[in-house]
């Protein structure tokens, strides 16, 4: 796996900076789909999710820019995770059935 | 120096971000949504995990931090409108397209459920629009026109624009009619609105999967998928 941390660390690098300069360089305009619905006059439809964690990428609490910049750094390191996590997990139970802890469910599938 | 915090705080919590949030689509097709992705993303899986290789995991994870990213850069398109990059077409062109719904369903869930952009009982019908049609339409009109490319890399790069607006475009059609199943408003409205905006939206989406697959061209060819029918390595009875 030596072979590909410098392509995780470049890419999470690359995907860090557009997520934090997102946070002053995006157009706060309406996305397609908003503004298709103001325009069509269904905009007033969309409910509340009900609750929130990090609501409209920022950090509650936090005002500004550097909201937006943190909550998505926080979205590009959680979300590499998982996915990244995932990935192994999945090629541990492929690769090490029997020794591996991972994957204890998938004995009859061969 | 007032007003300046002010415009920031504007800029950043302007509205739902947004991808469909509920309300927009009625129960039933939101639940169709949640049947259809859940389905798709059980052939995905079971797909990818008999053909995942040892490159396919740290793409996949670079991936999904980059689309995740890519998609909060809102672009400016025509008249006060913005729109941003899907990504399932950049993924399925790099990881093939049931590793990139995976990803993609990966990004649009976790956008849903921390970052509240895009309803929870809309979120079937997210992944499915934004992730799984990107992705198939993208990686199939991708596949069609790579033939006739003889290796040439700035036909390569067009195609691969081409079939990025043309996902986009897909997605925006779905869109449209799942809304205009659900009353929000009549398909002869919102599909020609849809269209319309997405086709320029979708500009922004093939030029930035061209320039990303031209860097990745140019950094590290080796992560670029290889095109050899002849892989006797999965022979197994």
């Amino acid at each position: 796996m030596r072979r590909y941390r410098n392509v995780i660390l470049t890419g999470l690098l690359i995907a860090g900076m557009v997520a934090i300069s997102s946070a002053w360089l995006a157009s706060g305009d309406p996305d397609g789909l908003e503004r298709v619905a103001e325009e069509k006059d269904f905009l007033d439809r969309a409910e509340d999710p009900g609750y929130e964690i990090l609501p409209d990428y920022t950090i509650p609490g936090v005002d500004g820019a550097i909201s937006t910049a943190l909550a998505g750094v926080i979205g590009v390191g959680v979300v590499a995770a998982l996915a990244l996590g995932a990935g192994y997990l999945l090629r541990a139970r492929e690769g090490g059935r029997g020794t591996g802890g991972a994957g204890a469910g998938d004995a009859g599938k061969r | 120096m007032m007003s300046i915090t002010q415009a920031a705080i504007q800029v950043t919590s302007d509205g739902p971000g947004m991808h469909i949030p509920d309300g927009f689509v009625s129960a039933p097709v939101a639940a169709a949504g949640w049947v259809a992705m859940v389905g798709i993303l059980a052939v995905a899986v079971r797909v990818t995990n008999r053909e995942l290789n040892e490159k396919a995991v740290p793409l996949m994870g670079v991936m999904a931090a980059f689309i995740f990213a890519a998609q909060m850069m809102n672009f400016p398109v025509a008249g006060g409108t913005s729109g941003h990059m899907l990504g399932g077409a950049l993924a399925a062109i790099l990881l093939g397209p049931w590793a990139a719904m995976i990803v993609m369903t990966a990004v649009v869930g976790f956008k849903s459920v921390l970052f509240q952009d895009g309803g929870i009982a809309a979120l079937g019908l997210n992944v499915l629009n934004m992730g799984m049609l990107t992705a198939l339409v993208g990686y199939a009109s991708y596949r069609t026109a790579e033939p006739l490319l003889r290796g040439n890399r700035t036909a390569l790069l067009a195609s691969v624009s081409v079939a990025a607006w043309i996902s986009v475009e897909v997605a925006a059609v779905s869109t449209s009619l799942q809304l205009a199943v659900s009353g929000s408003s009549p398909l002869d409205v919102v599909l020609p609105a849809m269209v319309g905006v997405h086709a320029l939206i979708g500009v922004g989406e093939g030029l930035i999967t061209a320039a990303a697959l031209g860097f990745i061209m140019t950094t590290r060819a080796d992560l670029l998928p290889q095109r050899r029918p002849a892989s006797s390595s999965t022979g197994r009875g």
